[in-house]
């Protein structure tokens, strides 16, 4: 089947890439042409971690229909969890040198390190809670959600409120969490040195690592008969209920493994680029996060992959050469990919994976009319 | 960066307090001080110490001297001077253009060595104490609204020693406003000098009561040693006080949620044209208002530049021209890219968060990243006392500016030929085109209206918040948790949406503090939506489930 | 109740905005009848399905099914578990999907998540689904989405998704709306084949249909019970023929 292939295409282009990058980089001399520079690492781990949040996004959004614009909170909160076991690492090496409290907390005065920070000093620890605090976030916000049937653009607004509210409250410095500034200067992971080199290739190498589990068991998800509900529901919702499926109960499992799957990609993110701050959650970047999916290919996990990568490199490429331009073209990137490009880059490639989204009407009007009117009729 | 400005406007906005407390710490001081003011009202006037100084300048403006203007004016312009090193005799000379005059006398000086004098500096709360002091020496002015801040001047400084001089003012006065703040100043003279009979004191206090402001709160919790009646009636006073404070501090609070309710309402009734009655998620709607935010600064820039005249009425160009140009971007937005995407709401989010950025780099490109100066016309500052009560004028304006924006909005909706082609044809779009009308003509016209109505939001907020290419983002969120609270596709609900969250944000503020209000409510909207996602005003019947 | 009907609508009152839909609605259906439900547009045909289906909650009465079991507490998917199909007007099967898939899904079986998850197909599945596609006559486009199928076959598809639900109890509301006579006449035949092991109800317009199906016919008027009875006997009634010329 072609969906097969493709995922093992993806699958080798993530592994071999990776390693043939830290090969260039390991094994070669840094004047040799074929030399793959430190930056250069650290920008593919960091595009690896955007592909694992996309991963989870294209998961609901391709497949439960589930246009979530706060994904990015998940990925913070990861991102947060793995930020609180690298801070409790400086210990001494920390300005004011004490050993369990963070910098940050001996500034505002505090003198007893809260209760919510107990066990970042381990590593499993904050692993687990990399993906368990999103899962609980989403399991709490799912359940609410879906139980009450809010769905399309309501329940994308209330996901941009609570990236939204998170940000404001991670604002706060008496959250415990560094406030505006939030965690850096991290020094040692697991006892490696961050700033050595050979560290940046390991977690490369490890977020490849990661992400090829990822895309395999988003791949199993979507292709067990799970994932077939999944689909039924996003196109056609109350259809299910009729059948005698919750789709409620779909949608939450489905939006839980998403934000565990996001929570894992900004744990791997904070000790890459070596800081976390409140703007992670804001808005923006969860919906930029949207617009990589949309452009690799919504329903297609190979598409996610691919947009993620894509649009950040342009995205590196163009801020650094033309600053102002960046925004004109992400925004253009919007309206031409949902106008020209439903389906995305994949939708070039591929014209019948199981998961096609449906073919945008040319002539939109009459369509909805006909969409609505079906629509109408199931609903009641 | 963004915040410094709006911040900076808000301190000018609340320099009444400033200067009050200003008043309120030199009375205090005056009172411990060593040197009483009344022995000598020139004693303090040149003081090193900046503070002594300020209340100084507030005993010579009370004691009735004649001469206090004519110093005082002299201290203003830095023509006060006074001996380098202390002298018991405190000398003070006003420079003239040829030469010294003794400041207690007026009397011509043979030119002291000026390398003996110093000049006596004026700092901030020195420069508040003389704006004071110039009101308290207008007592004699012909304006009654002068005297009568002359009193409030000897009232807020209630100083014993001008008991003579307000005794003065009482008797000439025929003003019943004047007189009776006058009255208030003698009472509360007369309490802090600590004499006169338990009746006159209770009758003081009587006569205090009847003013329940802050002022009158510290002033009467500040005297001590009163007899047992006298202080019996003092605690019943403030207790009377504290109570009416509290309302007022409640009506305060509603008229500030009121005002912030108008604002949102005004974001909000573009949105619940083309998100409420089209249907369209229009992420850029806040780009929109922003864009009508900088028609309003274009428009006072080119008046200022080519019809200096029509300086107090850019305001009133502006709404029109915010109203054509953000109207006009909304037809050009409908017809090349909305239009493609009816139907298909989370596209329809995605391309317009898009165009956001767009609009937002587009205006960052041309005008700049910082904030742009737009300035209040005459009739629109200042502010207006209602019983406790400060009401700024914009934001009266602001408020009758959404009324009337609703009321013609509805207006047109209801009876326009425009508003009954919307309705026919968001009922039932097939009919309306068998009818005749031109579908596509009303979907343009109609999100053109909607995004007209946000471009004169934009006036308003130009207004009372920063004009910045971020303008937009900061309303957007609340915009649409106006419209959901209120119900999509109801005016009425809108109104009443913007005006629950004005209020309700206003309340919740003083509690958890600005974040937190943001916070809670966005749980608020989180859990509104999940148990009433129609809204609390849903529409009925089989319409609302097309 | 007695044990022997199958469901019991007990008075049931529907209203939206004071305009009663359903007005204090009786009728009881025998386990293994078919019954056809005629009456103008806006009779309240489709409420009444909405109402067993759980899509409508009444205001007053009950919906009594089986061993009194009361419907109206439930929702849809309860009561589809508690097999009572439901077949739209329109068909609605799942587009992107293959056919395979769309008769899997509807399948009778465990309908958790958590089961969705690991489920692979078991043989009798299979030999269930291979019976389904023979009597549907898609089976050589067993593997083809949905979507690329015709309009007709997929409304045999959404048949079969019913059969695969294995209900006691099938709801039709208007099957033969806009179908040829052949096809009319197919239909008929097929209904009358699912009711030798299912009780069906059949919301029909078209009175050929329902004098082809020869079942008790119930005409619903205005929100209640107008006249019940054969067809001969329904369509000389002075009442009925008043309720569909009079208008
Ligand atoms: N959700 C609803 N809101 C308002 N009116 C409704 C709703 N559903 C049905 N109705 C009204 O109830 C009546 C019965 O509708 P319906 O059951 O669809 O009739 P039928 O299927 O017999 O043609 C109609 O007049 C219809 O307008
Ligand atoms: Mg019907």
């Amino acid at each position: 089947m072609r969906a097969e292939r493709l995922t093992v295409v993806t699958l080798g282009c993530v592994l071999g890439g990776a390693v043939l990058l830290a090969a260039l980089n390991l094994l070669t001399a840094p004047a040799s042409d074929l030399h793959a520079p430190n930056f250069v690492i650290s920008l593919v781990g960091k595009y690896l971690c955007y592909a694992i949040l996309a991963l989870a996004i294209d998961l609901v959004w391709g497949y439960a229909g589930i246009l979530t614009l706060g994904h990015g909170a998940f990925f913070a909160l990861g991102g947060y969890a793995m930020g609180m076991y690298l801070m409790r690492q400086i210990g001494v090496r920390g300005v004011y040198a004490n050993p369990t409290l963070p910098d940050f907390m001996v500034f505002i005065g505090w003198n007893k390190l809260p209760w919510y920070w107990y066990g970042f000093d381990h590593f499993w620890f904050a692993v687990a809670m990399a993906m368990l605090v999103p899962g609980i976030l989403a399991f709490a916000f799912g359940w609410f959600a879906f139980r009450s049937r809010v769905s399309g653009v309501y329940l994308s607004i209330i996901t941009q409120a609570l990236t939204y509210a998170l940000m404001l409250a991670f604002f706060r410095n008496d959250m415990g969490f560094g406030g505006n500034n939030g965690m850096t200067d991290f020094k040692e992971i697991l006892g490696f040195p961050l700033n050595r080199e050979t560290t940046s290739v390991g977690l490369m190498l490890i977020t490849a690592l990661v992400l090829s589990a990822a895309f395999v068991l988003t791949h199993a998800m979507t292709g067990s008969r799970f994932g077939k509900v999944l689909i039924a529901v996003r196109d056609t919702e109350s259809r299910t209920r009729f059948l005698g499926y919750r789709p409620e109960s779909y949608k939450l499992v489905v939006w839980l493994a998403s934000a565990m799957i996001a929570g894992i990609g900004g744990a791997l993110y904070v000790p890459q680029v070596g800081i976390i701050n409140p703007s992670e959650f804001a808005p923006g970047n969860s919906i930029e996060a949207v617009i990589w999916v949309a452009v690799g290919g919504r329903g297609t996990l190979a598409g996610a992959v691919l947009g993620a990568i894509l649009v950040n490199l342009a995205k590196t490429m163009l801020t650094s050469a033309l600053p102002e331009v960046w925004l004109f073209a992400i925004g253009a990137l919007f309206i031409l990919v949902t106008l020209f490009l439903p389906r995305g880059i994949m939708g070039l490639f591929t014209t019948c994976l199981p998961a096609v989204v449906p073919e945008a009407t040319p002539d939109a009007v009459p369509g909805i009319a006909a969409a609505k009117s079906a629509a109408s009729e199931i609903a009641g | 960066m963004s915040r410094g400005p709006r911040e900076g406007r808000r301190c000018r906005r609340s320099s009444p307090h400033g200067l009050f407390a200003c008043v309120l710490l030199t009375v205090l001081l005056t009172l411990s001080a060593p040197v009483r003011a009344q022995q000598e009202p020139f004693a303090n006037i040149a003081s090193m110490t900046a503070d002594v100084e300020a209340q100084g300048v507030t005993a010579l403006a009370v004691s009735g001297n004649p001469r206090a203007a004519t110093v005082i004016n002299a201290l203003r312009d830095g023509k006060l001077y006074t001996w380098k090193w202390p002298r018991p005799d405190c000398p003070l000379y006003i420079r003239t253009d040829t030469g010294f005059v003794d400041a207690r006398s007026g009397a011509p000086v043979t030119t002291p060595a000026a390398s003996n004098l110093r000049r006596v500096i004026v700092n901030d709360s020195v420069r508040a104490a003389i704006e004071i002091a110039e009101g308290a020496l207008d007592l004699s002015s012909p304006s009654s609204a002068a005297r009568l801040k002359a009193a409030e001047v000897l009232f807020q400084a209630s100083d014993p020693g001008a008991l003579a001089l307000v005794e003065k003012a009482l008797a000439k006065e025929h003003d019943a406003n004047v007189a009776r703040v006058l009255r208030q100043a003698y009472a509360a003279g007369q309490l802090k000098s600590g004499t006169g009979s338990v009746a006159e004191r209770l009758a003081a206090v009587r006569e205090l009561a009847a003013r329940p402001d802050l002022s009158t709160r510290s002033l009467l919790s500040s005297l001590q040693s009163q007899p047992p009646a006298v202080a019996a009636a003092i605690t019943t006073a403030i207790g009377a006080i504290d109570y009416k404070l509290k309302l007022w501090g409640l009506a305060e609070n509603v008229y500030y949620g009121i005002s912030l309710g108008a604002v949102l309402l005004l974001a909000a009734s573009g949105l619940a044209i083309t998100f409420g009655v089209m249907g369209v998620i229009n992420m850029a709607h806040g780009e929109i208002v922003m864009v009508g935010a900088y028609t309003t600064f274009v428009v006072q820039r080119v008046i200022a530049a080519f019809a200096p005249a029509l300086d107090q009425f850019g305001l009133l160009i502006a709404v029109p021209a915010a109203f054509v140009v953000a109207g006009a971007l909304g037809v050009l937005i409908e017809r090349t890219l909305i239009r493609f995407l009816y139907g298909r709401p989370l596209e329809t989010l995605l391309a317009t968060w898009g165009l956001s950025l767009i609009l937002q780099q587009a205006v960052r490109s041309i005008f700049g990243p910082t904030n742009q100066d737009v300035s209040s016309p005459e009739w629109m500052s200042g502010s207006i006392a209602f019983g406790g009560l400060t009401l700024t004028i914009n934001r009266l304006w602001i408020i009758l500016f959404a009324i009337l924006v609703l009321g013609a909005l509805m207006a047109v909706l209801r009876w326009g030929r425009l508003g009954r082609n919307i309705r026919a044809v968001t009922q039932n779009r097939r009919m309306a085109a068998a009818m005749g009308i031109r579908t596509p003509l009303v979907d343009a016209l109609t999100f053109g209206l909607g995004s007209g109505i946000a471009g004169m939001a934009g006036v308003a907020l130009s207004q009372i918040d920063n004009v910045s290419p971020n303008l937009g983002q900061n309303y957007i969120i609340d915009s649409f948790i106006v419209v959901v609270v209120g119900g999509v596709g109801n005016l009425w609900g809108t109104l009443f949406g913007a005006m629950i969250l004005g209020v309700v944000d206003k309340f919740v503020e003083p509690f958890f503090g600005a974040v937190l209000a943001k916070i809670a409510v966005l749980v608020f909207l989180v859990l509104f939506i999940q148990r009433r996602p129609q809204g609390l005003f849903p529409l009925k019947g089989r319409v609302a489930e097309a | 109740m007695t044990g022997a009907t199958l469901l019991y609508l007990d008075g049931v009152t529907v209203s939206f905005d004071g305009f009663k839909a359903l007005n204090a609605l009786s009728l009881v259906l025998e386990p293994g009848e078919m019954r056809a439900v005629i009456g103008p547009n806006g009779a309240g045909k489709t409420t009444m399905m909405d109402v067993i289906t759980g899509r409508t909650k009444p205001d007053t009465g009950r919906v009594v099914y089986g061993e009194n079991s009361d419907l109206t507490r439930l929702d849809e998917p309860a009561i589809a578990r508690l097999g009572i199909g439901r077949k739209f007007q329109r068909p609605t099967v799942f587009e992107p999907l293959t056919v395979h898939d769309n008769l899997m899904l509807a399948l009778a079986g465990d309908r958790n998540p958590w089961f969705a998850l690991w489920a692979r197909e078991t043989p009798s599945e299979r030999a269930r689904l291979d019976e389904l596609l023979t009597t549907i006559r898609l089976v050589d486009d067993r593997d083809r989405p949905a979507a690329d199928l015709s309009h007709g076959q997929k409304q045999w598809l959404e048949i079969g998704m019913l059969l695969a639900q294995d209900p006691r109890l099938l709801l039709v509301d208007e099957p033969v709306a806009g179908m040829s006579d052949a096809e009319t006449e197919e239909t008929a035949d097929l209904l009358r084949e699912i009711n030798r092991t299912r009780s069906v109800v059949v919301v029909e317009h078209d009175m050929a249909f329902v004098r082809a199906l020869g079942v008790k016919v119930t005409v619903l008027h205005e929100g209640s019970v107008l006249a019940e009875g054969s067809i001969d006997r329904i369509q000389d009634d002075p009442r009925v023929i008043e309720v569909y010329l009079g208008r």
